[in-house]
């Protein structure tokens, strides 16, 4: 009944490592919605009310993330795909970006960070980032930009983390110019794509590896359609397209095994 | 191999970092406060120092400035690693020559991706 209710809102599969995990992540649940336990909890899954099946699945995803985690996909938008749209959209000035599992905001503070270096918007660019999550509590998070220090030490070097924080106590906040660079939203990857427009690089990254496999093809397809046709797709260093991304994705960008990708997989 | 020296005046902090360090492949040594760095630096200068700031005998930012006006340089790479968590200290500790610094607590993750940031992992 968990698996259904998970698959059906988010897609998600629970692998064998999830299933360990199920106490843990739905106890506090359970607590919050007053039930004595999971078990009593997830007897009302026939008939969940909307708020408790939301949290069930929030509380049943990851949200782990870190500033410019793995490294390497970053170096290559800035070294790479960032130049390279630039040099194509020289003429409207416009680049759209979108962090479609942006956890608690991590991801796209560290874009905003390239971005902010590099000095586009002072040259007259409008640059959209767009966040989103299937987790509200984790998009209300990544919106108020508040790290404990743990968080803000994994993946910044202190230069970074105090040209670009402020201190509040033990917590670091991230700077004003930074947080009104990105759009934060809560969106589940099984809607409607509309209202993304067209998208020049879309990270998508450490979800695909979660979900169905129709479920993830058919998401797949959807952020082909948004995608500007010289667009980038950014997926995690373990997640694969396998027999899809040739021909729906100009280039596909497999985090650190596949450095450079683009030419040998288009 | 690199070679790492751990100064803190901690044994138990010192050890736990050895082993941190020695999974990321580095050869370690240690220090318990500044001037006895100063005294193995002399004797084999390491690639990596990890460095507390509160110690008895000579504290690690003075440690820090001694070491950069003998040296001169940017050599070794010098990661302070201390509970001193505030901005003023850390801009202390990077204006007297420190490439990174960590505050305490940390653990294997924290570290390796500092290290990786300073390009010896």
């Amino acid at each position: 009944m968990l698996a259904e209710l998970l698959n059906r809102r988010s897609g998600l599969v629970i692998g064998a490592d999830k299933a360990r995990l199920i106490e843990s992540k739905l106890a506090p649940v359970a607590r919050r919605f007053g039930f004595r336990n999971c078990a009593e909890m997830l007897g009302e899954l026939p008939w969940p009310q909307e708020e408790l099946a939301e949290a069930i699945t929030e509380a049943m995803t990851t949200n782990e993330s870190s500033f410019f985690r793995d490294r390497v996909p970053f170096d290559h938008f800035r070294a790479r795909i960032l130049p390279e749209l630039c040099a194509a959209r020289a003429g409207k000035k416009r680049l759209r970006i979108w962090c479609a599992a942006a956890a608690t905001g991590q991801e796209a503070y560290s874009l905003a960070m390239i971005l902010a270096e590099t000095g586009l918007i002072a040259d007259g660019w409008k640059v959209d980032l767009i966040a989103t999550d299937l987790s509200r509590a984790a998009i209300a998070r990544a919106r108020e930009g508040v790290y404990s220090q743990y968080e803000a030490q994994r993946g910044l070097s202190v230069q970074t983390l105090v040209e670009n924080f402020t201190q509040e106590g033990t917590n670091w906040r991230i700077g004003e110019r930074l947080r009104r660079m990105v759009s934060f939203r809560s969106f589940n990857l099984l809607d409607h794509y509309g209202w993304l427009g067209d998208i020049d690089v879309v990270f998508c990254r450490n979800v695909l590896m979660y979900l169905d496999a129709h479920i993830k093809a058919a998401v797949l397809d959807r952020i082909s359609a948004t995608l500007a046709p010289d667009g980038w797709l950014i997926l995690g260093a373990k997640e694969s397209a396998p027999g899809w991304e040739a021909d729906a994705v100009r280039g596909v960008y497999r985090g650190m095994r596949m450095a450079a990708a683009k030419a040998s997989v288009a | 191999m690199k070679h790492c020296l751990v100064v803190d005046d901690s044994r138990v902090i010192r050890k736990v970092a050895c082993k941190i360090l020695e999974s990321l492949d580095f050869e370690t040594d240690e220090a318990e406060d500044g001037a006895s760095a100063l005294d193995r630096c002399r004797m084999r200068m390491p690639e990596l120092i990890l460095l507390d700031w509160q110690m008895p005998n000579m504290s690690g930012v003075e440690f820090i400035r001694t070491l950069r006006r003998e040296l001169g340089g940017s050599r070794p790479v010098v990661v302070f690693c201390t509970t001193e968590n505030d901005i003023g200290h850390i801009s202390e500790a990077m204006g007297a020559g420190a490439n990174d610094y960590v505050m305490k607590p940390y653990d294997r993750d924290i570290l390796k991706a500092k290290l990786t940031q300073v390009g010896l992992v």
